[in-house]
């Protein structure tokens, strides 16, 4: 028996055109009748068009996200909470993901990050583990372009004003300059929280007639129709459209936190689920639908932030800082008690019910009545046509005359905004609250302790949008190598891998060519390292006038350590420790920051060789499990000679290197600059130099000694081109990059 | 000692000051709540740093109206040891418990960074540990660290050694670019003149074990640790 | 009866904030600006029956949240006047 929903006087004719308006296509519109029988009404209409936005509804790439390895020993949740977990050990399952929120900060920079912090933040502790570390991903526009700076400015103010002021520490990021940005900027957010095994909540609603409960902030205007703004291309009114974007609040956040994590303690929470996208229409729809059940709702006990709000915007508001919970039936009091103790209000504004249909009412009146599959599993998924560009990128070999002298070159590429020190940017986060952080910003990537445990957890994010556009495929190979190979150089074993996949529009073939060998490769690469994909998040049409992006997936590696004693950072330690060289295939120029520079063709990506790859791995592991490595860094933009002056770089006092290649001729720039290859840069105390040799050459991997670190700090490489540069000189430059484009000089 | 860090809503490194005494210097140290207007017979009060009530019209001005503050400025009336850090010194500062305000840092921005500290005074009950000259390595983490407060009082309060702490480089010298917040005079912590409150805008709860960046800040709490009435 | 509160940092208090706008307009061509302050207005109902009766909850808002007066003046506008 079933109420036929009413329209609100004064609410829009619904019909094909309005549907059109809403970004749904007139097939979708057609189902949507089929689906319900009827005419949906003006707020079901509104419900519809959020739900089986591409943001929400996933419908271009679900059927190729299924490819993803999303299982192994440690995996605790795969794919389909709010975030996966996976087993760090003595108890602890780290849960995280990572996300965009590149729309919202493209129009608002400052509120857009910081809400983007604000919902990964949520994904997490509504998993029930306490935020430990936040990271982010960040792609701007050249740093000429006008916009650059104030983006860039707004961004990191809104990731540290948020991410500060709740207490989680944001431990490693990466930033990138490009003009393939320059009109649509990435903000890419990642968040991890650690739980005890056994006391994750779940976002599953169960129990017919158990309460529904809304917690935080009033809902108000702010953020409607924000998940259909995500799932359309920029245009000059999207700069217009500024209303859309919500502002955050990190204090209520906070709040949110300690009263959310105790309020699971007391075992009344059956399911909790933060309203993100699409706000209360989504949290519900969801939840009821994970759970097999329905949901009915009761707008009129919404808390609204002001008067004269209707249905349409009560359910598709995106206000920040707001959590639906389904408690058990009886012990709402419990749980109020809890909120009411932070100064939050829990209300109840509905119930579960049996007939899977998701039915809200507003002044006495059912207003939509739909039933829950519609809004989850039965959305439309498509098999978008995929194709190869038809116009292959450019391929012809580096041209050998172009290649500048060494010397200008190093201080160039140290210079380069993409390779120069981001501690402008990491100085204005937080990342040491919480005292868990080991390692953390300025290293290839951050080590965390777990206290009353031995263990501890690395973390990197990376991408390399200039490989994936030269091939989708090996390009995203690459970028999951190089965060599992930076987790590795900190001594830890990668174990899980989160993703957010930026792509331009999907129903281009070439886009969609473009993910779907993107996926393939993060497939490949993820089975390879035997780190499963437990979250993740797609953003497509990350595009402006017709310009996509450059491909981008963005990856996150959490790797584990058994002993956070044995860390290691990029850091040469001590004079007259040997320097060597391990890696999986020659280096190549090819997708490098010196061709992007010096405006060098760089030619085609070398292959990677996965197995390989495994084995170095597990080689800078062991190595570090047993003690042997003093300092490993990853060789990545700028090649190995930008690697050795990092590595010289020490904060407790500058070193030198002294190191001999035995090459001649233009190839010397390829070997000092070039990237692609798997390389690490490693110093070993002498004694213990053949012994990480037969680590490495026992798995089948090339091992060099090259050089020694030296007291001097000078860096010196011997070659027909060689270098000798003072080290100071050259980390002046790599500090004072940013600040100094920034100040404005040049 | 029996030892009080109070938790505001907003308060962040409540637990890494219970942590830091409690865990690593195996302290008697409880969390005491807002809300509440007993001290639970502490000998020392923690104010810690965080952004408490979101610090949203001025930083530490709303904190300085819960109930528990009453009970604090009646506690250091009576002579009690009052130890604000960051958010804990705004608040102080607020309650006009110690004098002068922190406002925004001269960057306009918030930074989280390791500093050197020069001991001035090392004859209170915050730093006798250390001696006078000593240098101590403490992360700063804010965005409003500007100390600022009359010239004549400032004047006095140097005569009177109550300015605590001042913000030097690594050779232990005063310079413009050692002062990370443009605070007057480098001034990085002060006391009040019956030297039973302190308040710091570095971390000393930051800085207590080798692993994570030095064990400077046991100076600080080792000092009130030997300080019990 | 409507309260507009203003808080402005004290005369020769640094205002690192009024600093930076000031030679941002300058920088944009506005040479002709100086002594530019950034300070917070604060807008407030305060039920009175009178203006004079608004104007001393006001001035004991101020005194006792709205302003710091180690740091900031204030002035306020009540409705009507």
């Amino acid at each position: 028996m079933s109420e036929r929903p009413v329209s609100i006087p004064g609410e829009p004719k619904v019909d094909l055109e309005q549907a059109r308006a809403h970004g749904l296509a007139p097939d979708e519109y057609r189902k949507i009748e089929q689906t319900i029988g009827r005419t949906p009404t003006y707020t079901e209409l509104g419900v519809f068009s959020v739900m089986w936005s591409e943001h929400c509804s996933y419908k271009s790439s679900r059927r190729h996200l299924r490819k993803l390895p999303s299982k192994s020993e440690l995996v605790v949740q795969g794919p389909g909470e709010n975030a996966g977990a996976i087993d760090v050990g003595d108890g602890w399952a780290a849960v995280f993901k990572i996300e965009s929120h590149n729309h919202p900060s493209f129009v608002e920079p400052y509120q857009g990050a910081a809400t983007g912090v604000g919902g990964i933040l949520r994904d997490i502790f509504t998993m029930g583990a306490r935020p430990v570390a936040s990271m982010n991903s960040l792609k701007f526009g050249s740093f000429e372009h006008p916009r650059t700076r104030y983006l860039l400015g707004g961004v990191v103010g809104g990731i540290g004003g948020y991410g500060n002021c709740v207490g989680v520490p944001t431990v490693a990021g990466e930033v990138m300059f490009d003009a393939a940005y320059n009109a649509n900027i990435l903000v890419n957010a990642f968040c991890l929280g650690l739980v005890r095994k056994g006391e994750m909540m779940s976002a599953k609603a169960r129990g017919p007639g158990n309460p529904v409960l809304y917690v935080g902030s009033a809902t108000g205007r702010d953020g409607i129709h924000g998940a259909s703004m995500a799932s359309a291309e920029f245009d000059k009114e999207s700069e217009a459209k500024r209303p859309a974007v919500q502002v955050g609040d990190p204090f209520t956040e906070k709040l949110l936190i300690e009263a959310c994590l105790e309020a699971g303690k007391t075992g009344a929470i059956v399911a909790i689920q933060d309203m993100g996208a699409a706000g209360l229409t989504s949290s519900s729809s969801e939840m009821a639908s994970h759970g097999g059940l329905g949901i009915e709702l009761d707008l009129d006990k919404v808390p609204l932030r002001e008067a004269g709000l209707t249905p349409y915007e009560i359910l598709l508001s995106e206000s920040q800082e707001r959590m639906l919970i389904v408690a058990e039936r009886g012990r709402e009091a419990e749980l109020q008690a809890v909120f009411e103790k932070w100064d939050l209000h829990a209300v109840v504004i509905g119930h579960v019910t049996e007939d899977q249909r998701w039915r809200t009412r507003w002044r006495g009146q059912v207003v939509a009545d739909i039933p829950i599959g519609a809004l989850a599993d039965d959305a439309p998924i498509y098999d978008r046509p995929a194709a190869a560009p038809k116009i292959q990128p450019q391929t012809k070999p580096a041209i050998a005359a172009k290649h500048p002298e060494t010397a200008k070159a190093i201080r160039a590429l140290l210079d380069s905004p993409n390779i120069a020190s981001k501690k402008w940017v990491y100085r204005q986060y937080d990342s040491i609250v919480q005292s868990n952080t080991v390692l953390g910003p300025g290293s290839d990537g951050a080590v965390l302790r777990i206290k009353n445990s031995r263990r501890a957890i690395a973390l990197k994010v990376d991408s390399n949008p200039r490989a994936c556009a030269l091939d989708p495929y090996l390009g995203a190979v690459g970028t999951v190598c190089e965060a599992a190979r930076n987790v590795a150089c900190a001594g830890a074993r990668p174990v899980g891998i989160t993703n957010c996949l930026n792509y331009g529009n999907p129903e281009r073939p070439e886009v969609m060519w473009q993910f779907i060998r993107g996926v393939e490769g993060l497939r490949d690469a993820s089975i390879a390292f035997g780190a499963p994909v437990v979250s993740g998040n797609v953003s497509f049409y990350n595009e402006t006038e017709g310009h996509p992006i450059p491909p981008t997936p963005t990856i996150a590696v959490l790797g584990v350590m058994i002993d956070v004693a044995k860390h290691v950072t990029q850091f040469f330690k001590n004079p007259g420790d040997v320097i060597a060289l391990v890696r999986t295939a020659a280096p190549s120029i090819a997708a490098s920051e010196y061709a992007a520079i010096f405006g060098i063709d760089g030619g085609r990506l070398g292959a990677i060789d996965l197995a390989r790859e495994a084995a170095l791995v597990e080689g800078l592991v062991e190595g570090a499990e047993q003690g042997l490595i003093k300092s490993a860094h990853d060789i990545a933009e700028g090649g190995l000679a930008v690697a050795l002056a990092e590595a010289c770089f020490n904060p407790r006092a500058i070193l030198g290197a002294e190191v001999e290649l035995g090459r001649a001729g233009n190839a010397d720039a390829v070997v000092f600059f070039g990237e692609g290859a798997s390389t690490v840069v490693l110093s070993i105390a002498k004694r213990d130099a053949a012994r990480v040799e037969s680590l490495f050459a026992g798995r089948g991997l090339e091992f060099a000694v090259i050089g020694r670190v030296t007291a001097e700090p000078r860096l010196k490489i011997g070659a027909a081109a060689g270098l000798d540069e003072d080290v100071a000189e050259l980390q002046r430059i790599y500090e004072d990059a940013i600040p100094r484009r920034l100040r404005g000089g040049d | 000692m029996k030892w009080g860090v109070v938790r505001f809503p907003g308060s962040l490194d409540d637990g890494d000051s219970l942590y830091a005494i409690a865990e690593v210097m195996g302290q008697d140290a409880r969390m005491l709540w807002h809300k509440d207007e007993s001290l639970g017979g502490v000998e020392c009060v923690l104010l810690p740093g965080g952004f408490s009530y979101g610090d949203y019209l001025r930083t530490g001005a709303i904190a300085r109206f819960s109930p528990i503050m009453k009970s604090v400025a009646k506690f250091a009336a009576d002579g009690g040891l009052v130890i604000g850090i960051c958010n804990g010194f705004q608040i102080l500062c607020e309650a006009h418990l110690l004098p002068g305000a922190l406002t925004r840092n001269r960057s306009l921005s918030f930074i989280c960074q390791r500093v050197w500290l020069r001991v001035e005074n090392a004859s209170t009950p915050f730093t006798r540990a250390a001696k006078q000259g000593d240098l101590l390595r403490l992360p700063i983490k804010h965005g409003e660290g500007l100390y600022v407060a009359p010239e004549d009082e400032i004047r006095q309060m140097e005569e009177r050694g109550q300015v605590i702490l001042r913000y030097v480089d690594a050779d232990g010298r005063e310079s413009d670019a050692a002062n990370p917040n443009g605070s007057m005079r480098a001034i990085a912590g002060v006391a009040n003149q019956r030297f039973n409150v302190f308040g710091l805008m570095p971390h000393p709860e930051h800085a207590v074990e080798p692993m994570l960046g030095g064990v400077d800040g046991l100076k600080i709490f080792q000092s009130i640790a030997g300080s019990a009435r | 009866m409507q309260v507009r509160v203003f808080v402005t940092p004290r005369k020769g208090i640094l205002d690192p904030q009024g600093r930076a706008v000031e030679s941002s307009l300058q920088s944009l061509g506005f040479k002709n600006v100086s002594g530019v302050k950034v300070g917070k207005y604060i807008l407030l109902e305060v039920e009175a029956r009178t203006a004079s009766e608004a104007r001393d909850e006001a001035k004991k808002m101020c005194e006792a949240l709205l302003a710091n007066p180690v740091i900031e003046d204030y002035r306020f506008e009540v409705d009507g006047e």
